[in-house]
């Protein structure tokens, strides 16, 4: 059968906004720390809908001496409130700020929706309810430690210096701080700095959930903020998601310390089509591997790796259903493709996009009006790319995929593991023990079959390789915040 | 005593499966705690270390495919050429670390009985540490544990046998190959070791076994891109945080080296194990 080769026409769809009217942004925002809002010592900074440019709010830039006030309101929290309360308690704290979140999730979605420049559809159905759920799995591992499978009686480690990024704000911060509490720990948290509002909003929750206070502090601010806080001298646990370059630099900087630390880095997921598999559902699957909140995904299906024989028909039909995809304000409930999530990042986007095409890739794109403010990159695809291509070995982290083409299963595998990143990988095939044995080859965390970029707080997520080590999520998550005989 | 002369053994690094020289042609002398002459020890150089970790990485593959049951079997026959060359590892390790005949054998006997109780951990690691994870949805979703891949240890400085035993063995049960600097001072029972590695059904290149100085060789492997993790159990005092600094520009795994060298005796529990093993995370819808 053979796949139309014309685009087909999108649908016209009235616009269908959601109400941002649910949100009141402040003008200007403090530090949370010690339980409340405090002026940061150091200048402000603008943080911007990215959709718009328009200037949604001023934050704080935490200091070296914010950062300090913060690690000491945490250590004191751990020695006072928080480390010697009753694990159920802390569980039930746990519990309350998830049902908190439930309760304000569409305030929460909006809200990430207009700082990071996502889809409502996006954070609406997948970053606040998981943000949500890591709460309540991790609440009941409160007090039930001794079962995590890491010998008797492990033991937190104290104050957790947590650095997020800006793809998954929400998320990520759920990552980050529902582990560390349910194993006792406090945490002086850094939002990425083009998206600190949803974190501004947690700290509100945990007002409202009456959480001790010192338990969780949240210090804004760029790259110096979470300097700070990594090389802070009384912080014992490190934990970082961001970019392999940075990540480095954290690795060095926690050398010959005791500080414990977990990374989770990039990657350049190799997405695996073979001739059996069922074409619409992998391409269903490509999309949302690579396309998925702008391709800002550290573990995108962002290299196709397509059986030879099928490569025509996969990529005609490929480029039928990116036509159809939405791209505009990300507030409208119909939006698939939102907007970039700052100009640098569209910057990096473009320059590696076009080293693709100079290097001999071919660039392909729908017809995609770009609304004329606020950063934007359409759905682009780029075939006939080599694996010494800067682009099918870099991670671009936008809406770029690179198409590359295989004929045996043994040159599949030796092409996805082609690179220095190992985080997670895709298979589409109908056979079973193809999946079996192809999984089992791959040196990636998180290998989905017949799906992508699909997430739960019972799966451990984390990298193999210079994707980083640790793991989130899981009975095997809870060992980056724990210490005892045998948590190494 | 008879007066017949003893054929005495030359000592070789244990690379690839086979006993080469230092490619450099350097040795050194080891004595006994006494200052009394033992043997000349090749002193390893950067390219043998080099060519350690290529024969490590293309030994990787099926020493990691092996099957779990297997590898155990192949890790406990181990353990029965050990037991064969007893007397030979208690003669080294009492004129190594300066022990009584019978506290050598006890630092022996430990050595073998720490390299069975790792022989049976290799079908169990799956079911102790991975397993099936209850996502919320229509799929069904695995956890398991799988080696981190290329391994090179500084192994311990004083304990020449069971402190080596103990670094080494859970680095293999895991699935990984290895590349051992041994102890400096202390080098002949690891050599042995080596011996009972080529006549025990491990495949060559599995572990390689370097003599020399950690402070030399430590920072080739510590900033190796083809090495995977780093044990820095055996660093030389005051350098561990360079090795670290290193270990960084590959994200390598790190295990720190403890203040002091513990007592190689007690239960080890998972600790060694956990730093070298990957969990990977495997997700398939299910649906009709």
């Amino acid at each position: 059968m053979t796949a139309p080769a014309q685009p087909s026409p999108a649908f016209e769809y009235a616009p269908a906004p959601e109400s941002r009217s649910i949100v009141d942004i402040a003008p200007s925002y403090g530090l949370f720390v010690d339980g409340e809002f405090v002026d940061g010592t150091g200048e402000a900074m603008k943080t911007v809908n990215p959709a718009t440019e328009e200037v949604l709010s001023e934050v704080a830039v935490g200091t070296e001496a914010d950062v300090d006030r913060a690690v000491k309101a945490a250590r004191r929290a751990f020695t006072r409130t928080w480390g010697p309360m009753r694990p159920a308690d802390r569980g039930k704290y746990l519990f309350r700020i998830a049902r908190l979140l439930q309760e304000r999730a569409r305030e929460f979605a909006v809200l990430e929706t207009l700082d990071n420049g996502k889809p409502i559809r996006e954070s609406r159905d997948v970053d606040v309810p998981l943000a949500a759920a890591h709460f309540l799995y991790h609440a009941g591992w409160a007090d039930k430690l001794d079962w995590a499978g890491l010998g008797p009686g492990p033991r937190p480690l104290g104050v957790a210096g947590q650095v997020i990024p800006w793809n998954f704000p929400l998320l990520m911060l759920a990552w980050k701080i529902a582990p560390a509490l349910a194993t006792g720990n406090t945490v002086v948290l850094k939002p990425a700095e083009t998206t600190p509002l949803t974190a501004l909003l947690f700290a509100e929750v945990c007002r409202q959930a009456d959480l001790p206070a010192g338990v969780v502090n949240v210090v804004t601010g760029a790259g110096e903020t979470g300097r700070a806080v990594v090389e802070h001298a009384d912080v014992d646990k490190v934990a970082f998601t961001g970019s392999t370059e940075v990540g480095r630099s954290i690795a060095r900087a926690v050398a010959g310390t005791r500080k414990k630390l977990t990374l989770e880095l990039g990657g350049k997921a190799a997405n695996i089509v073979f001739d059996d598999a069922p074409v619409d559902q992998a391409v269903e699957g490509i999309v949302q591997g690579i396309f998925f909140n702008q391709g800002h995904v550290c573990c995108a299906g962002s290299r196709l790796l397509v059986q030879e024989n099928v490569h025509d028909e996969v990529i005609a039909r490929l480029q039928r259903r990116i036509g159809t995809l939405r791209l505009g304000d990300p507030l409208d409930k119909n939006t698939d493709i939102g907007a970039i999530n700052s100009a640098e990042q569209l910057a990096r986007i473009r320059e590696l996009s076009e080293i693709g095409e100079a290097e001999g890739a071919q660039r392909w794109q729908p017809a995609c009006a770009l609304p004329d403010r606020g950063f934007w990159f359409p759905p682009t695809v780029f075939t006939e790319v080599s694996p010494a291509h800067r682009i099918a070995r870099d991670e671009v982290f936008g809406p770029v995929l690179s198409v590359l083409t295989f004929r045996t299963p043994d040159e599949a595998v030796a092409k996805a593991n082609n690179t220095t990143y190992g985080l997670s990988a895709g298979i589409w095939t109908e056979k079973g023990s193809r999946i079996l044995a192809i999984t089992d080859r791959l040196r990636a965390g998180v290998v989905w079959a017949n799906t992508f970029n699909k997430f739960d707080p019972t799966s451990p997520f984390g990298g193999y390789k210079q994707s980083g080590y640790g793991r989130e999520g899981g009975r095997q998550g809870l060992a980056a915040y724990l210490t005892g005989a045998d948590s190494k | 005593m008879s007066d017949r002369l003893a054929v005495r053994k030359t000592y070789k690094l244990y690379v690839n499966g086979a006993f080469p020289r230092s490619e450099s042609g350097r040795t050194y002398e080891v004595t006994d705690t006494r200052g009394h002459f033992l043997a000349n020890a090749a002193r390893a150089s950067r390219k043998d270390a080099r060519d350690a970790v290529v024969a490590a990485r293309a030994a990787f593959g099926k020493w990691s495919g092996a099957t779990a049951y297997n590898r155990g079997q192949v890790l406990y026959r181990v353990a029965e050429v050990m037991e064969g060359r007893h007397v030979q590892f208690c003669d080294e390790v009492a004129a190594g670390e300066g022990l009584s005949s019978s506290r050598a054998r006890a630092a022996v006997d430990a050595a073998i009985d720490r390299w069975v109780w790792y022989a049976g951990w290799t079908d169990k690691l799956a079911a102790v540490l991975g397993g099936a994870n209850p996502i919320a949805g229509p799929y069904f979703g695995f956890s398991t544990p799988e080696p981190t891949g290329v391994v090179a240890v500084l192994a311990p400085q004083r304990s020449s046998l069971l402190g080596l035993v103990s670094v080494l063995a859970p680095v293999l049960a895991c699935g990984n190959t290895a590349v051992v600097v041994t102890s400096g001072a202390r080098p002949l029972p690891a050599v042995t070791l080596g011996e009972v590695l080529a006549t025990s059904d491990v495949p060559g290149g599995v572990v390689n076994l370097l003599t020399g100085d950690a402070a030399e060789l430590g920072p080739w492997l510590a900033e190796h891109d083809d090495v995977d993790a780093i044990d820095l159990t055996g660093a030389p005092a005051g350098r561990a945080m360079e090795l670290e600094r290193l270990a960084a520009g590959s994200i390598k795994r790190v295990v720190r080296p403890p203040s002091e060298e513990p007592d190689w005796t007690a239960d080890p529990g998972t600790s060694r194990l956990t730093p070298f093993l990957e969990t990977k995370s495997v997700w398939h819808p299910i649906g009709l």
